[in-house]
């Protein structure tokens, strides 16, 4: 940049942007942090400073006597889905940007591609979630195919509703998340390493793990800390696809919001956000994002 | 070399063919399921073949207003698009220089992507609430009759709802400018400077002929993540919801295939809107030779 003549004042485009952030980013999270320690009842929330929010959620979670509290279980149910849902997306989306970056030599054919994945990100993902019940539910496609094929002998119904196909419907939704970095570390790899490395005598299998992985390595935390957030949060995903039934951290919140117990979803709020920080900052400790784009 | 035509290859071509399955399958799905006839459930075996549930969905049968979510969500997804073309770029331009406070702000885009939807929406319907009894207070105490007749809430489809939408489309514009001022060639600007054009006219006529595909891309954002957002709307969008969020109240209490009927076209129109941007895109590219 050092030869660009921009004016200071160019500083101040971006300040209809900045308010944007002011107003709809930074003063809602900072009330919601203020708020998780309000008081409230029925009706109305009031000012106060009290901790009794954040106490009612980890009530019975000391008591070791007992069984694991809802928070603790609800908590470990959705690190559960996060750690399957970011294993599969990753192995799924390092081979499709593989595929792609290496295997693809003209980038037309590498857009038309790379494309032909991105497309689904930018339709409804309601949409998406329930196109699964005619090939999942008690009559549907997979189920006649393994009544007729004889592998079942009555309809199965774990697969629709139940932990498999909140996982399935997260990979289909979230891989993209996975590819788009991934793709990117790797089209910034120089093909001459590679070919160094094939010239040393290294095989394929060699390559990938001893050259293009570490290389990715950036791309493979971009697109974890996206999967793992998304899950983190999630209660729509997990609603539809849960048949209701699941509990999930959003869920808590959505429901508390619906009771009008906005302190109170204010501190489980809070605690999402610091637990998911926490993730994040871990993560970035590897890298440097801006440096990535 | 590794795009030698060997065995791995074609394993990975076939790998690649079943993710695109596994991506379009279900969908397609649907879309067959939504022409079926009269007859028809939720699954297989197809029975007819008609355009009914399309005319059930027209005239609203056993569907809450439907029409008018639909107009609202495209309304709401036009407003986002224009908004989040004309913030981003300008603030992509901004930062090209670092300015007061670039740092904190490009922590916020990102955060903003990675915090939990329904922790923003959570914080934006408090503050709007906030608002509300703020508003109602100036009322009672000023005695301000406008507000005591006529007020009801601040929170809204055009100011809370649209607000929690760009809080997710901004940053994904922003990311596209920045890779774009990441790979821009700063010696046709120079020149346009050298020769004596103001800012403004060299970005009117260098720079924004450049950027304008890439432009394209952010309006694509824009209009397609709008228009099918729901966890951050979720809570902020007030009395009228948007259609997303009638379609999810829709998956607990429809059982016909006019849900499919639904999802058939709202996939119809994001296919549209991207094929348009796709075509300018090209356009746009080759017109620039």
């Amino acid at each position: 940049m050092k030869f660009l003549k921009l004016k200071p004042t160019v500083g101040l485009l971006s300040i209809p942007y900045s308010l944007i952030f002011i107003f709809f980013f930074f003063i809602p999270l900072t009330l919601t942090f203020i708020i998780s320690f309000w008081d409230y009842n029925e009706y109305s929330i009031i000012p106060d400073f009290i901790f009794e929010n954040y106490a009612y959620i980890f009530k019975d979670c000391l008591n070791f006597e007992k069984d694991i509290c809802v928070t603790f279980k609800t908590y470990l149910s959705t690190f559960m889905f996060c750690f399957i849902t970011w294993f599969f997306t990753l192995i799924i989306g390092f081979f499709v940007a593989y595929f792609l970056a290496f295997y693809v030599n003209s980038i037309t054919w590498q857009i038309v591609l790379f494309l032909l994945c991105t497309i689904p990100f930018w339709t409804s993902n309601v949409i998406r979630m329930i196109s699964w019940i005619p090939l999942l539910g008690r009559n549907g496609l997979v189920n006649d195919f393994l009544l007729s094929t004889g592998l079942a002998d009555e309809p199965q119904e774990w697969l629709l509703y139940s932990g498999f196909s909140i996982v399935l419907a997260f990979v289909h939704l979230y891989t993209l998340f996975m590819i788009v970095p991934i793709f990117n570390s790797m089209m910034r790899i120089d093909k001459s390493i590679i070919e160094a490395a094939y010239d040393n005598g290294a095989n394929g299998l060699q390559i990938l793990w001893n050259v293009i992985i570490p290389l990715c390595k950036p791309g493979i935390v971009i697109g974890s800390i996206f999967v793992i957030t998304v899950v983190m949060g999630d209660f729509i995903t997990i609603g539809i696809m849960g048949g209701q039934q699941i509990p999930s951290i959003g869920k808590i919140i959505y429901v508390e919001m619906s009771y009008l117990q906005l302190p109170a979803a204010a501190a489980n709020a809070v605690i999402l956000l610091a637990l998911t920080l926490l993730i994040i900052w871990i993560m970035t400790k590897m890298i440097d994002i801006r440096k990535e784009l | 070399m590794l795009n030698k035509k060997n065995k791995t290859y074609y394993v990975c071509v076939f790998f690649f063919c079943l993710f695109v399955l596994f991506l379009y399958g279900p969908t397609f799905t649907i879309v067959l399921l939504s022409f079926q006839g009269p007859d028809g459930g939720l699954t297989f075996p197809l029975n007819g073949v008609s355009t009914y549930w399309f005319e059930e969905l027209w005239r609203g049968g056993s569907v809450v207003d439907i029409g008018s979510a639909f107009k609202r969500s495209i309304i709401l997804g036009v407003i986002v698009m224009v908004l989040t073309v004309l913030l981003s770029v300008s603030a992509g331009l901004a930062f090209r220089k670092k300015f007061w406070g670039s740092d904190t702000l490009f922590f916020a885009t990102v955060a903003s992507l990675i915090v939990p939807s329904i922790v923003l929406s959570l914080g934006v319907a408090l503050q709007f609430r906030l608002l509300d009894d703020f508003t109602k207070w100036l009322g009672s105490t000023f005695d301000i009759n406008y507000i005591n007749e006529f007020f009801q809430t601040t929170l809204g489809m055009f100011t809370s709802g649209l607000g929690a939408q760009l809080t997710w489309t901004l940053p994904f514009g922003l990311l596209i400018m920045f890779a774009v001022f990441n790979r821009f060639d700063k010696s046709y600007e120079e020149a346009a400077r050298d020769l004596g054009a103001t800012p403004w006219k060299t970005f009117k006529e260098v720079v924004f002929p450049l950027i304008a595909p890439s432009i394209i891309g952010i309006a694509l954002f824009g209009f397609t993540l709008s228009y099918d957002e729901l966890a951050r709307s979720s809570q902020v969008m007030g009395a009228g919801n948007t259609l997303p969020l009638e379609l999810k109240g829709l998956t607990t209490t429809v059982t016909t295939p006019v849900i499919y009927a639904l999802g058939t076209v709202t996939t119809f129109v994001s296919f549209s809107v991207i094929g348009i941007s796709i075509a300018c895109y090209i356009w746009l590219k080759r017109k620039r030779g």
